[in-house]
């Protein structure tokens, strides 16, 4: 029995341990952990405000034209993260990418934190959230991407728990078998929370077989993304520089996520001709998108910020220099989120009688969120970041399993050598 | 008239199912209304037998009965709301909320009457894209009369159901706790003996024509199964295979 704690046998004493440990993180760290749960606490309360006290259309922005927006967005940001960090910690410890084994264990407990923190915010969402726990066993409807999604959702979230379990453990037989069913839980259950949108065919821009496709993409950029991204920050909250190892591995993944930016580029490029030549749905949306209410929320931050300059950086890090992949990976993470929003908002703006040229149906459907979804998108985001915090300390930054390398000058500026250069312990700061 | 309109006899005889001669005739209706009123309404008379057979073909046997249809004589519509006003009083309809409304429609550059009235409600589609989306049937098509139902208490707010609805049928009660929409008053009436609904009964221009489309003897059957006016139904593109019909002249 490892689970970063040798030194105890009994569970009370790894407990005791591993709270001596998160209490005993410093100020900073424990400023962020506090920032964190109170994000967590106050994004419940208004969710329960919200839902349960005043109704969600007094204090949601959604409304009937648009039902669904940025709680479901940042849900979809969540799940798509999560399935994204299962697939890339399949890479190394399940397909046996050598280069991607060291930031397994972070991985799958990231894909497990983003999940709850979906899960969280879909709650705080549905009108009646325990209805759902009971109905979608005693009254199925298997014609449901909903159904499917959360069925398979539900069954992923036990493997990834089972597949930490493991790890952990250093059981790699049972984790890989684990891990196996993980994927194909995680990509039939994200192929359908993209036919959620695809399958409704009074939406146009939604309709179709891209968005399933799309997600699938996407969340390995994200995967890739959220690995950096996490990794740099826990070695920063261990106040240690990024070994060896884990800097080729984050290198290597860099290089991944490259790649997928890349795809979703050109996703985004073809997405946005066909819709040139669509309907008159699609051609409104593509000009809301393009010079209308979503131009700055495209064009800003989700091709300059989260495409063109992540892609520049990536370049301009070689692979090698983590700083640069550091921040494109923040900027990948911060972009998706308005990515998810205005695919999720844009699919509803055309009102649904727009071609019958009638007054009540003349103007584009607009939405705005409110403060309280602020608050509960800001609790997921407060789960996530107090889980990450508590994960690193209660784990011990997963140092077994990684193998603690020779370390860098400290700073994030690491640059990668080739291997050889890697294993003779040169690093250039 | 290029085509000689249907033997009321001969359809009396087999109500619930279109006779041959009748079908080669839907599907000369078919050819002439489309692309003309964007309808192909009478291919939207849909069973579940469609499913099985090529896209457009026409449906021998109608999958409900009664079948319950609306009729909208939308030129006759005078923009009163009484519809809508009847329709909250029946079913406590909040004010945030609608299960019928009538659209208005106003063309300055037409010739004579400039204003239309188009009222809009569920159209208890025959392949209802909410109840496919439902992820726990508390919205379904009921097996006798295929008007599409609601569950209440099963009910989990997702609100997936008013985003596939092509009509904008769909709005959240919070008084209810769940989702709410038109169900041609089958709670408030048809399932205690009433036969109209409480727009049909509240209109006083005769707008709309309620009834069961398996039934040749009732207006809805006669006023889509005919040649003389044109009939059309709203997003047919959709697929939804909607129940509510609209005519004018």
């Amino acid at each position: 029995m490892t689970m970063g704690c040798p030194e105890h046998s009994s569970w009370k004493g790894w407990i005791e341990d591993a709270g001596r440990r998160v209490f005993s993180g410093g100020p900073v760290y424990l400023f962020f952990l506090g920032l964190f749960a109170a994000m967590l606490v106050a994004g419940i309360a208004a969710g329960i405000h919200a839902v349960y006290i005043t109704g969600s259309r007094h204090a949601y922005g959604t409304n009937r034209e648009i039902p669904l927006a940025m709680l479901i967005a940042t849900y979809t940001f969540f799940v798509i993260t999560s399935t994204g960090l299962c697939l890339v910690s399949s890479i190394g410890h399940i397909f046996g990418v050598e280069r991607f084994m060291p930031i397994a264990k972070r991985a799958v407990l990231l894909s497990v934190i983003t999940i709850m923190s979906g899960f969280l915010v879909i709650g705080l969402e549905l009108e009646n959230p325990l209805r759902l726990a009971v109905y979608l066993f005693l009254s199925p409807n298997f014609t449901s991407n909903i159904w499917w999604m959360g069925v398979l959702y539900s069954f992923e979230v036990v493997l990834l728990i089972i597949e930490f379990i493991f790890i952990m453990l250093d059981n790699h037989r049972a984790s890989m078998a684990a891990g196996l069913l993980g994927i194909l839980f995680g990509i039939a259950a994200i192929s359908n929370l993209g036919g959620v949108f695809a399958m409704l065919n009074g939406r146009e821009f939604w309709y179709g077989p891209y968005l399933p496709i799309f997600f699938i993409a996407s969340a390995l950029l994200m995967g890739c993304a959220a690995v950096i991204f996490f990794t740099v920050l826990a070695y920063r909250v261990h106040c240690e520089p990024l070994d060896h190892p884990m800097a080729d591995s984050l290198a290597a993944i860099g290089k991944l996520a490259g790649l997928m930016l890349a795809v979703i580029m050109f996703f985004t490029i073809w997405r946005m001709v066909a819709l040139a030549v669509g309907g008159t749905h699609e051609l409104l949306v593509r000009d809301a998108l393009v010079s209308g209410p979503f131009a700055f929320n495209f064009w800003v931050l989700e091709v300059g910020l989260g495409m063109i300059l992540p892609f520049v950086l990536i370049l301009w890090s070689g692979g090698k220099r983590i700083g640069p992949l550091f921040l494109a990976s923040a900027l990948v993470i911060f972009s998706s989120f308005f990515m998810r929003l205005d695919m999720v908002v844009a699919g509803q703006i055309v009102p649904m009688y727009w071609e019958l040229g009638v007054r009540e149906y003349s103007m584009l459907n607009a939405y705005w969120p409110t403060w309280h979804e602020i608050l509960v998108v800001l609790a997921g985001v407060g789960l996530s970041g107090v889980s990450f915090l508590t994960g690193e300390k209660v784990f011990q930054g997963f140092r077994e399993a990684e193998g603690a390398g020779s370390p860098s000058d400290g700073t994030l500026e690491v640059v990668v050598q080739d291997p050889q250069s890697a294993s003779d312990g040169k690093v250039d700061g | 008239m290029i085509f000689k309109s249907l033997d009321k006899e001969t359809m009396l005889k087999e109500p619930e199912k279109i006779s041959e001669m009748d079908r080669r005739e839907f599907l000369k209706i078919g050819l002439v209304i489309t692309g003309v009123f964007a309808g192909g309404s009478i291919v939207s008379v849909a069973s579940a037998a469609e499913k099985v057979f090529p896209n457009g073909s026409i449906a021998r046997k109608y999958p409900y009965r009664p079948h319950y249809a609306m009729v909208i004589r939308v030129d006759q519509c005078i923009g009163c709301r009484r519809c809508e006003k009847g329709c909250t009083a029946a079913n406590a309809v909040p004010d945030y909320g609608w299960r019928t409304k009538v659209l208005e429609r106003e063309v300055p550059e037409a010739i004579g009457q400039k204003r239309e009235f188009i009222p809009v409600l569920c159209n208890q589609c025959n392949n209802p894209p909410c109840v496919r989306a439902c992820p726990v049937t508390a919205t379904y098509k009921d097996k006798v009369h295929g008007i599409v139902m609601m569950d209440i208490k099963k009910c989990i707010g997702c609100k997936i159901c008013m985003a596939a609805c092509p009509y904008d049928a769909r709005y959240y009660n919070e008084e209810r706790g769940a989702v709410d929409k038109c169900d041609f008053c089958f709670e408030s009436s048809l399932s205690r003996g009433g036969k109209k609904t409480a727009c049909q009964a509240a209109c006083p221009a005769d707008v709309r024509v309620f009834g069961d489309l398996s039934d040749p003897r009732s207006r809805v059957y006669q006023m889509v199964h005919q040649l003389q006016k044109p009939v059309w139904v709203l997003k047919k593109e959709t697929d939804a295979r909607p129940n509510i019909f609209y005519t004018k002249g």
